[in-house]
Order: structure tokens, then sequence, then C-alpha cells
């Protein structure tokens, strides 16, 4: 009971006591900052309790055959691959002490090109999909179907064109001063009706953060600790 | 089958097909459009420019691969902005892979002061520790910049290369974000621009800017303009900062040094595209709704 519950609880208590008036009163905030570095030691044991779940989630799924496992085979390789070449640093024509010293992305070194060749096109094609799909929703569900959708529509289309050229050409008769350009009615949508939703909703979720961080703090939420049965 | 019919019920490999022509045939032939800064553009811009000669800017690479067709156009030209300017330039990043990105930034400002050395003969100062450092990728997000608003060192120790932060000569008179005359952070989503500002520059009380996703660029119009000086959200403002900085500083008036005006013609064409999709699937819809309506 104290070990599982008792201590964390007392923890988060005093982290979370600490960090808030490190805000308000200067004396602490030094002990805010601490808190702050204490959080990036703890991070690298959760890049390490990370690394260790992916390849008991992969491992487990490559052992007992199961559907698309060599998709976890591929991810494994790759993971390896990556983790030995960054930590040897090889590419690097270091040896010795120098080779530990040196960061990974040494210049040379061949964990800049796995970078550079695999991972950076990988990423930009996994993102650039999103366009076909956004043209192939486009076309198949945005559809004018009520007032609200229509609404959408019509600010949604000033905003796609504002965004281009074309909508500077195609708002010639306007004249570019007059305030009155496709691109100025899409930057007084993002101006006004934009800037007051945003605010809305940021104090909406401000108020919510509070709540919920208090909840955290004084103990009244455990979720975090796995159970709230206590 | 009547065309209509066609139309309702058109393959989405078809869809796929346009949208990939859309992009890929402005690239191929560098289709361009005449670029017209909009006022925040040209305000970002004149701010950059009217700082003095040695001002201390911050440049968060807070960015991934992802998004680097929209916010690497902005990261060059901002880097090119500072060096031109003779401005002293900190690096840093809170998503891990933007070490890279500030990496592959500065190795094209390499090739740029280069070639610029070679057409006019003169050195260009932009010397390591001197001229420019990179303090590399921490994580912890907002607790990073909670770190640095006070104390470099005690979050960076050594910079992205091992060196002691002590030995470097531009960190010296530096010590925090409070020296600093200005923050730009190019970011992606969070950690990015909005805790640069809630957490870094508003508490510092430095001027911040910065560039983000179309998507992201909506959320941070609230801290416009009191905490915010101004954001370039976007391909399209990116092409616009690209096209000032032509007019200002001729040598990077070349298209093929402007990647961000050659992807705007790709970004036009596609979005033309796209709103006739709505248009047709939309007349589909309003066909179908009557017919639904007869029968």
């Amino acid at each position: 009971m104290l070990v599982r519950r008792t201590i964390p609880l007392l923890i988060t208590f005093v982290v979370g006591a600490v960090l808030i008036l490190s805000k308000l009163f200067p004396v602490t905030s030094s002990l805010g900052e601490e808190f702050s570095i204490f959080f990036d030691i703890i991070a690298v044991f959760a890049f390490i309790l990370g690394g260790g779940n992916l390849v008991k989630i992969h491992g487990n799924k490559i052992y007992r055959r199961v559907p698309g496992w060599g998709y976890s085979l591929v991810c494994l390789i790759g993971f390896f691959a990556t983790l030995s070449i960054g930590m040897f640093k090889t590419g690097t024509g270091l040896a010795g002490v120098e080779r530990w010293a040196a960061p990974p992305t040494y210049s040379g070194g061949h964990f800049n090109g796995i970078y550079e060749y695999i991972f950076k096109p990988l990423a930009a094609t996994m993102f650039a999909l999103l366009a076909f799909y956004v043209a192939s929703a486009s076309y198949r569900a945005f559809r004018a179907k009520n007032l609200e959708a229509t609404v959408l529509l019509v600010a949604a289309f000033i905003i796609l064109l504002g965004r281009t050229f074309i909508g500077t050409w195609i708002s010639f008769w306007a004249g570019p001063e007059s305030g009155y350009t496709l691109p100025d009615l899409a930057e007084w949508i993002m101006n006004y009706p934009n800037l007051a939703g945003q605010r809305a909703i940021m104090i909406g979720i401000a108020l919510g953060i509070v709540s919920t961080s208090l909840k955290i703090i004084l103990g009244i939420d455990r979720g975090y600790m796995g159970t709230d049965a206590e | 089958m009547s065309f209509y019919e066609k139309v309702a019920n058109i393959d989405r490999r078809v869809i796929f097909l346009l949208i990939g022509l859309a992009v890929a045939i402005p690239i191929i032939f560098t289709v361009r459009f005449p670029g017209f800064p909009t006022p925040m553009v040209q305000e970002i811009f004149d701010l950059v420019e009217n700082l003095p000669a040695g001002s201390k800017v911050l440049v968060s690479f807070d960015y991934d691969p992802a998004s680097e067709p929209e916010l690497q156009p902005m990261a060059t030209a901002w880097m090119r902005q500072c060096i031109e300017r003779g401005f002293r330039i900190y690096i840093m990043a809170l998503w891990p892979i933007g070490q890279d990105m500030a990496r592959l930034t500065v190795d094209q400002l390499k090739r740029d002061i280069a070639e610029k050395e070679r057409l006019t003969g003169k050195k260009v100062p932009f010397e390591y520790g001197v001229n420019y450092v990179d303090l590399g990728y921490k994580s912890g997000a907002q607790g990073v910049i909670n770190v640095v608003l006070t104390d470099f060192e005690k979050m960076y120790p050594t910079d992205s290369t091992n060196q002691a932060l002590s030995s470097i000569p531009m960190m010296s008179d530096t010590k925090s974000l409070k020296d600093l005359d200005l923050i730009i952070s190019i970011s992606a989503g969070t950690p990015g621009l909005k805790e640069w500002i809630q957490f870094g520059a508003d508490p510092a009380g430095v001027k911040i800017i910065g560039g983000s996703t179309a998507v992201q660029a909506p959320l941070l119009y609230p801290y416009y303009p009191k905490q915010l000086s101004g954001q370039l959200g976007g391909l399209k403002t990116a092409a616009e900062y690209e096209k000032l900085m032509g007019d200002r500083y001729p040598q990077y008036s070349d298209i093929k040094d402007n990647k961000g005006r050659i992807r705007m013609g790709a970004q036009a064409i596609a979005h033309i595209v796209i709103m006739l999709f709505i248009v047709v699937g939309n007349i589909t819809f309003f066909i179908d709704r009557r017919r639904g309506k007869r029968g």
C-alpha cells in the first residue's frame, strides 16, 4: 500500500505543488527548474522502456506468427540497425574514446545517411499521401447538406482560394488595395470568426487542464497509477 | 450507365491520378505564380531586417520531415536573412528530428556562403561558436524552455557536438533567453511555437516570430500581435517570404533556391483540383436529392 499508493501520491503532490508555486513565488522558481531537469533524466528511462516495449510486442508477434508478422520483423530490423549504427557511429572514421564520445549525428556517419535517404523520404511520403485522401474525401463527403455544412463549405472555398495566388488573380476586379480580395477575405475569416472560436476553445481547455491537474495533484484522480479502485 | 452515373460513382483511383498529375506537372515544369506579400509577411520581414547587426537570434527547429515541404523554405529563408544581417544564431530543437532539420539547413547555408564567396571574392563570416551554435535537442518540451529561460548551461552543459557551453565564445554573454533579441520557432505542432510563446518569449520579454503549417496556423492567431509578433502560416507565406528575400538580396532570387515558390505552383493547382472535386461532388449530391424527392 505504501509503495504502490502512498509514495506515488506523495511524489505527485510535491512535484505538482512545487511547479505551481514556482510560477507564483520567485523563491521557489529554481526548484521548478530542477524538476524540469528531472524530467529530462526520467525521459532517458522512458526511452529505454519504450524500446523494450517495442521489442517485446513485435517479438511476440513474430514468435506467434500472427498475421502481418513480417511487418514486425521489418520494424525490429530497422530498430536494431538504426540503434547499432547510431551507437557504434559506423562510417565516421572515429576510433576509441572519440568514437564513444561523439554524437550519433557526427559528420559522415551512416546514421545521417539513414536519416537522409531512408527516414526523410519515408516520412515525407506518408504525409504526402494525405493529399490523395483529402481529394477523395472532398469529392465524396464535403456536401452542402444543411446550413452549417454550407457555411463551412463557403468558408473552406474562400480559405482554399485565398491561400493561393489564384485567389489574388480571380479577385482582380476588387483591386489589390481594396481589402475585398479573396486573400483579404481569407485573412478576415482567420482574424475574426476563427480567432473568436479559437479563444473560446483555449479558455475551455485551460479551465479543463486546471481542473484535471488539481484532481491529480490532490489525489482525487488516480487513473495514472493504473487503477482508480482504491 | 449514363454520364451522370459515371461521374457520381467515379473510381477513386481516377481522383488519385488527377491529384497526382496536379502536383507533379507544376513541379516538373516549374510552374510559377507571382507573389504578393501579405501584410503580416511584410511585417515579419521588416522586423528581422530592422534588427541591428550582431543581434542574438534563437532559431528553434521543431518539426520533422513530414512537414519539411512547408516549413523548410521558411527555415532556410530566415537563416539566410540572419547571415545577411550579421546576426548571431543560436540553434535549438524541441523535436528529436529537429536537430537533423537544423543540420540540413546549416549545410545548405554553407553551400550558399561558398557560392557567394566564389562570386564576390569576399569572406562571409559563418564560424561555429562565433556566428552560430547548435545546442541540439533535449527532451522535456516546455520543461526545456522553462530552464533556458534563466540558464542555458543548466539544460545544455554541452552543445550538440559535446563541446562545453562555457568554452563557446558566443555563449559568454548569453546566459539565458532574456539575453536574446529575437526568438524564431519553426514548428509543426507540440511542442513548438505555442510553448515558446507561453513559456519562453512572454516571460523573458523577448520578441518572437514563427513559422507553422497551414493546419496549425489558425490555432496561433489568438497570440497575435501582443505575444506573437507574426507568423508565417503554410507554404504560401513561405513563398512570399522567399520573394521578399529575393528582392532584397538578389543572390537568392534564383528560382532553384526558392523551394517554397516552386512548391507553391503545385499547391495552387492541387487546391483548384480539390475545389473542382467539391463542386462536382455537390452537383451530383443535389441531383441525387432532387431525384430522390421526385421518386
